[in-house]
């Protein structure tokens, strides 16, 4: 490469390792998973899914229309009729069964995960797929415990859940919907993102696989309108949708009046408050993992930054120094830290609130770094300068840009932090640990990550205050969305 | 002869009693049509200041402790208990006969003191610790959601407004009521009972009028937290559910008929955890 100074040692020069894709089959042509099978949609209309870092397509799958959907919810209504009155620990059996053979086939899933989405084979391999396995382990222990989950209620399940997922974590998603709805006793008809329906398609054989009784999980694949059909058809008794804010409200107004129970996990836009006190080089790579973990497509990425001013400067140095060490690229690349985006329309979106704050007069920096020539990419993005009213210290951006703004006073950092209409997590770092409790109450998140950032597990709630919706997922409070209380 | 000093029906709004800011008032009939008294008929202005006063009280009085919170209640309970002839006389206007008045007046006194041990308890019912993998101390703890506004029942009017106003604000929520429009005597002396027990001014705020005109305004108010439509009923709800959508406010359902006067489902802690938000505190645990 330098050739004008070829007396120098050698430079080191980057090796990938690439995750082999040998152990995905895919069909080319994919049915709705409806009653235990693939049926080709009455719509007879498909959808073809692609990997967003080559853009090349990988299967086509089926839009479900609206008879489609309606024969998935009979089939899950019929399914119900057995499965809701199965003991408890049999269903538990099941959903072990299904726990154990993830873990079994977690590297072609992971692989699928990663050609399909776009992100970094290490946090599919690493995070997605792991924590998949243990959701379903931990609500298969539940199934034959709901009598001891919420004292002074006998639990009965609702009937069938329609639930609709995005495509920021396809499978894992997935397993916060399918494993708590079927530990309680429901059956479901699950529509994954029209970008990311592949590893769920999978999962429907894997269930197959696993003896499932046909109808307990059902498949509809399709966009937008296949997930408006769900969600008014009758014959669903409960709807759990995880995606955007604006789609959210949509649900909601068509869910008013009805007799289905809702749940809603929307978007995010959460403050990450560091104080002059905090473990500086903990907390960058809290920091960094909080944004650019999957691309910034994480509804609960920390994208509002605030440093107390005595040590902004030096902070913001660090992170920028630390963001040029960042590996973005091929996604099957195991060194890979930031993947593709996940599609063109996604790329847009953060392409038009990047230029918004330039416009707007917020300074942007961006590490020197190649992306690939083909797929859908976007640097490592900060801004600083960025003031309260920004629509980048404002907007969900949903992907890998930070805005970096200052506070003085604890009471400044919390009035700026709950200054959004969403609420779903937020982060603080300081080594005191009366600030972080008296933070945390005054923080208005569903989820505060004190001293770390970004983790996930089966037993610990997650979801948001405002308009990053209601109702919880995960841990015991998980189950109540799926179940009806009698008081004994 | 002396002449009677007559009470005039007003407001409840940040620990005042104002008249309605429209000067606006209606009859209120007994169930012979004979007028007995009028009543403020709160506008959509008087709406928005108890929802501003709600809003100003709520991190204070979510800042008490749950045991204090808890006396509040109960202090409640005894000012209700000491103004019993009052609601007697007041809940026979819609109809009641005196035993059955002065059994709804106990069981609203019993609910409050029932709901009143709950403030320093329920905490520990509705959260929890989380056993979660790795080095970390993580755990759940509700906090109340912020501003409620309760839809009161029709009927009936005291018990069915204390069944809903107690679990609200037992967490540390504030809220904005509309009374019962055909019966709303009984809430405004509830609220001459809040004003002496030691209620922080704006926690609770009671609004009579007419209701069908106030409902979409409290729906679709973007400083509500949540709507309590168990007074409500399930016709209409559709409106009040869409309107409340375009801020992502939750409405609690009522089941498809209620028993105000059934222990087992008019009262539980799951009603109290109808109103607030868990929290999860993440914490990594080293050197």
């Amino acid at each position: 490469m330098s050739e004008a100074h070829p007396a120098e040692p050698t430079e080191f020069t980057y090796v990938s390792s690439r995750e082999a894709t040998d152990l995905v089959a895919l069909d080319d042509r994919y049915g709705l998973w409806i009653d235990g099978t693939f049926r080709t949609p009455t719509s007879k209309r498909y959808l073809t899914t692609v990997n967003p870092a080559t853009e090349e397509p990988l299967a086509q799958v089926a839009e479900a229309g609206e008879r489609d959907v309606d024969r998935a919810v009979r089939a899950a209504r019929r399914a119900f009729e057995t499965w809701g009155r199965l003991p408890g620990k049999e269903r538990a059996k099941y959903l072990y069964r299904i726990a154990r053979m993830l873990q079994e086939r977690a590297r072609e899933f992971a692989v699928l995960e990663t050609l399909d989405g776009g992100k970094p084979i290490k946090e599919s391999r690493d995070v997605d797929l792991p924590l998949v396995a243990a959701h379903f382990f931990y609500y298969a222990g539940w199934a034959d415990k709901l009598e001891y989950a919420f004292p002074g209620i006998r639990p009965r399940p609702l009937g069938v859940a329609g639930q609709i997922i995005p495509w920021n974590f396809p499978m894992l998603m997935l397993a916060w919907k399918v494993a708590p709805a079927l530990a309680a006793g429901n059956t479901v008809v699950l529509k994954p993102a029209e970008t990311t329906p592949l590893t769920a398609l999978a999962f429907a054989q894997l269930t197959a696989e696993a003896g499932l009784p046909p109808g307990v999980v059902n498949i509809v694949t399709g966009g937008g309108e296949t997930g408006a059909a769900l969600v008014r058809h009758p014959g669903v008794d409960k709807v759990a949708f995880t995606g955007s804010t604006e789609v959210g409200k949509l649900i909601q107004k068509a869910v008013a009046g009805t007799p289905k129970r809702l749940t809603l996990e929307l978007g995010g836009k959460a403050p990450h408050v560091i104080f002059e006190d905090a473990p500086v080089d903990q907390a960058i790579e809290g920091v960094i993992n909080g944004i650019f973990f999957n691309q910034g497509h994480v509804c609960c990425a920390g994208s509002r930054l605030f440093v107390q001013e005595s040590i902004a400067d030096r902070f913001v140095d660090k992170l920028k120094r630390r963001l040029s060490t960042l590996r973005v690229g091929d996604p099957l690349d195991k060194n890979t830290d930031i993947g593709a985006i996940n599609s063109p329309e996604q790329l847009d979106k953060i392409t038009e609130l990047v230029d918004s704050g330039v416009e707007e007069g917020a300074e942007i920096y961006q590490p020197p770094c190649r992306l690939p020539e083909r797929g859908y990419f976007f640097a490592p993005t900060l801004f600083t300068g960025v003031s309260q009213s920004h629509r980048i210290a404002q907007e969900e951006i949903f992907g890998p840009v930070l805005s970096i703004m200052t506070f003085r006073t604890p009471d400044e950092a919390v009035e700026k932090a709950n200054n959004t209409p969403y609420g779903l997590s937020a982060g603080v770092w300081t080594t005191k640990g009366s600030r972080i409790l008296w933070m945390a109450d005054r923080l208005r998140a569903g989820v505060v990550w004190a001293n770390t950032y970004n983790k996930f597990d089966p037993a610990s709630p997650f979801g948001g205050y405002q308009e990053s919706g209601f109702g919880r997922e995960g841990g015991r409070h998980g189950l109540l969305p799926y179940l009806e209380g009698v008081p004994r | 002869m002396r002449v009677d000093v007559r009470k005039t029906y007003k407001l409840f709004i940040a620990g005042g009693f104002p008249r309605s800011e429209s000067g606006r008032s209606y009859p209120v009939a007994d169930t012979s049509g004979k007028v007995v008294a009028r009543a403020a008929a709160a506008s959509r202005k008087d709406l928005r200041d108890a929802v501003r006063a709600a809003r100003g009280a709520q991190p204070g009085w979510a800042g008490r402790t749950g045991y204090n919170r808890g006396q509040i209640l109960y202090r409640i309970a005894e000012m209700v208990e000491d103004r019993a002839d009052t609601f007697v006389s007041q809940l026979r206007v819609g109809g009641r006969t005196r035993a059955q008045a002065r059994r709804e007046v106990e069981r609203s006194v019993d609910r409050l003191v029932w709901y009143a041990g709950w403030g320093d308890k329920f905490v520990q019912v509705v959260g929890n610790m989380n056993p979660v993998q790795g080095d970390f101390f993580n755990i759940s703890t509700p906090e109340p959601t912020g501003v409620v506004g309760i839809i009161a029942p029709e009927e009936p009017a005291l018990l069915g407004l204390v069944s809903r106003v107690a679990p609200v604000i037992i967490s540390g929520n504030t809220a904005v009521v509309l009374a019962s429009e055909r019966l709303p005597l009984p809430a405004v002396t509830f609220a001459e009972a809040l004003a002496t027990a030691d209620v922080p001014a704006g926690v609770v705020n009671i609004l009579t009028g007419p209701k069908d005109r106030l409902i979409p305004y409290l729906a679709s108010h973007r400083d509500c937290n949540a709507i309590d439509a168990w007074g409500h009923g399930w016709e209409g709800l559709a409106e009040i559910e869409a309107a409340a959508a375009d801020s992502v406010t939750r409405v609690v359902r009522p089941p498809r008929t209620v028993d105000w006067t059934n222990e087992r489902l008019a009262q539980s802690p799951y009603m109290i955890a109808d109103f607030v938000e868990i929290k999860t505190v993440w914490h990594p645990k080293g050197l």
